[in-house]
């Protein structure tokens, strides 16, 4: 058992679905698991992370903790950790995780091992293993020195436990002095896109150059939306103009790691791979039966994504209704 | 203004990965080096910075072993002025080069900006930047798409999840991390390519900037290839056939639907 503090993410007070994944998974270990919730007018969704392992939910609730900023979130971590000294620090690799906890590992003076996808805890010790050259290879992590043994998690390396409401954690306050801070978020643009990150989703269904042009993704994009999936891209299809670079999944995009990955008209180049083949079900649909694509796929159809997708969309459409 | 910009030297993407024989690393025979994409784009943002800023001096610096000075030749093809090579051993890890890549800097007489690549495409953990900015009490700012600088501050456009963004402003001095869609990097011209042969780099050893071993925070060990994965399930029949039993065998087989 190990003490473990877990830095929660929110956005718009609403708790990241990768915030209860490294909580569930902290609990179901049976370690001691403190949280830290930061940002404005966070402290009533502080009792509730209880429900999902929580034992104390240490809150840093301060007008300047309203918009991320890597420069006052960092202080408010390394103070959890002065303060808390635990032996078990996790984040999620998230775009805010990843931006984050560099800092507070220079910060506390301990090495941080980014992006895991294996995480043991043995007593107060905990053992990483993490994708290496994007998923071609993979390597355990170990910590020298003092600790906290500090980590980041890929999204999807555990399931989000189920709920427990009869429980709840004790909410403790951590006060930050913030001195004077450099940076400053002016303004925040969001998205026009109502789907999920295709890092985060836990459905990803891809497009590549066989899509031919942008407006053709609308196949693919109607399945995401039955499914509540996000859409992603091969790099061919990115560096032809039909999808945004943030789509892109492979080395030079995103690494993602869904319970589902639907690659439609990808034939599976190396870099492509490399960023998806930790996908827990991958599924390949491709005219070309060679693909390379085929050799990784648990499920592959050999026909022409125009005519498949959209019978697929109606029978994902039917399994969801029944 | 005196600009700096880290790279990286990782494998060319198209490489395909062998482990060393007692699984310590990978087998790094015949491995084609590139300099990291985002570092490239680094590199373009300084020299851009620089056209527009007359005077100015673009130093390119990476830590590493012997062959990252390749790496340095390659930012200096582009329009880089002068280089510096930490030497570091081939396990250093993100802390030991971002103490190193902090200690090389505080021994330069000004810094105004350091740019940096948001990750590399060997590791690609995103720490060095910030490290570096840490070390420096620099603020840093990542995942960076566009930059409008004025005379004593910068307005980043940085990009968060889900197509969203944010404007986030900093002073000078302080450190960026690109991201793919800053810049369209050039390419090295051929008589750049020959000048750089002539440009300087200033050889640094991890003693000359205050570093050691002792920085090493995390040792990489007991490298695996990904399981090969067993053949998988091809599905026949005619289009509506294949789409009606895919969903069948993601419900009841695979359970993901």
């Amino acid at each position: 058992m190990a003490k473990v503090l877990i830095v929660c993410e929110q956005r718009d007070g609403k708790i990241k679905k990768a915030t209860y994944e490294l909580l569930g998974a902290s609990a179901a270990a049976g370690n001691e698991t403190h949280a830290l919730l930061m940002g404005e007018g966070v402290t009533a969704a502080a009792k509730d992370l209880g429900q999902y392992g929580a034992k104390t939910v240490h809150v840093a609730d301060h007008a300047t903790l309203k918009f991320y900023t890597g420069e006052a979130y960092a202080l408010a971590v390394a103070q959890a950790v002065k303060t808390l000294s635990p032996e078990i620090v996790l984040a999620s690799h998230t775009p805010s995780g990843k931006d984050l906890m560099p800092r507070v590992a220079a910060k506390v003076g301990v090495g941080l091992a980014s992006d895991c996808t294996a995480l043991t805890f043995s007593g107060a010790k905990l053992v990483v293993r993490r994708p290496v050259y994007s998923g071609k290879a993979t390597a355990e992590v170990e910590f020298i020195g003092a600790g906290p043994a500090m980590a980041t998690v890929r999204g999807n390396t555990f399931s989000v436990p189920k709920p427990d409401a009869s429980k709840s954690a004790d909410v403790a306050t951590i006060a930050v002095d913030f001195g004077s801070l450099k940076t400053k978020v002016i303004e925040v643009v969001k998205g026009n896109s109502e789907r999920p990150d295709v890092a985060e989703a836990a459905i990803v269904i891809s497009g590549g150059r066989a899509l031919k042009s942008a407006e053709n993704f609308k196949v693919i994009e109607e399945i995401a939306d039955t499914l509540g999936a996000a859409v992603g891209a091969s790099r061919a299809a990115v560096d032809a103009g039909y999808r945004p670079h943030r789509d892109q999944v492979g080395q030079t995009g995103k690494v993602v790691s869904p319970a589902l990955y639907i690659a439609c008209g990808i034939s599976g180049a190396i870099q492509h791979l490399a960023g998806m083949r930790t996908s827990k079900t991958i599924v390949a649909i491709n005219t070309d039966a060679e693909a390379p694509i085929f050799q990784i796929a648990d499920y592959g159809v050999v026909g022409d994504l125009f005519a498949v997708c959209p019978v697929l969309k109606d029978e994902f459409k039917k399994a969801k209704e029944s | 203004m005196n600009i700096y910009v880290c790279v990286k030297q990782v494998p060319d993407t198209e490489t395909k990965i062998k482990l060393a024989g007692d699984s310590s690393g990978i087998d790094t025979t015949g491995i084609k080096w590139i300099m990291s994409s985002y570092d490239e784009l680094a590199v373009e943002e300084a020299l851009r910075l620089k056209e527009k800023n007359a005077g100015s001096l673009v130093t390119v610096i990476s830590a590493g072993p012997a062959r990252v000075v390749d790496t340095i030749r390659t930012a200096l093809a582009m329009g880089a002025d002068n280089g510096i090579h930490i030497e570091l051993p081939e396990s250093a890890d993100n802390n030991f080069a971002a103490k190193s890549l902090a200690g090389a800097l505080k021994k330069e007489a000004k810094v105004d900006i350091v740019f940096f690549g948001k990750e590399a495409l060997d590791d690609g953990t995103a720490q060095t930047a910030q490290l570096t900015g840490e070390y420096l009490g620099l603020p840093s700012a990542t995942v960076i798409l566009g930059i409008e600088y004025s005379a004593t501050t910068l307005k980043c456009k940085r990009e968060i999840e889900g197509g969203s963004y944010e404007m986030v402003e900093m002073p000078f001095p302080c450190i960026i991390a690109a991201q793919k869609g800053l810049n369209d990097p050039r390419y090295a011209s051929l008589p750049n390519i020959m000048k750089a042969k002539k440009k300087e780099i200033k050889m640094l050893k991890a003693a000359d900037v205050g570093a050691s071993d002792a920085d090493q925070k995390l040792r990489y060990k007991n490298f695996q290839l990904p399981p090969p994965k067993q053949a998988g399930k091809k599905i026949s029949g005619d289009a509506p056939a294949q789409a009606k039993e895919l969903v069948r065998l993601l419900h009841e087989e695979a359970k993901v639907i």
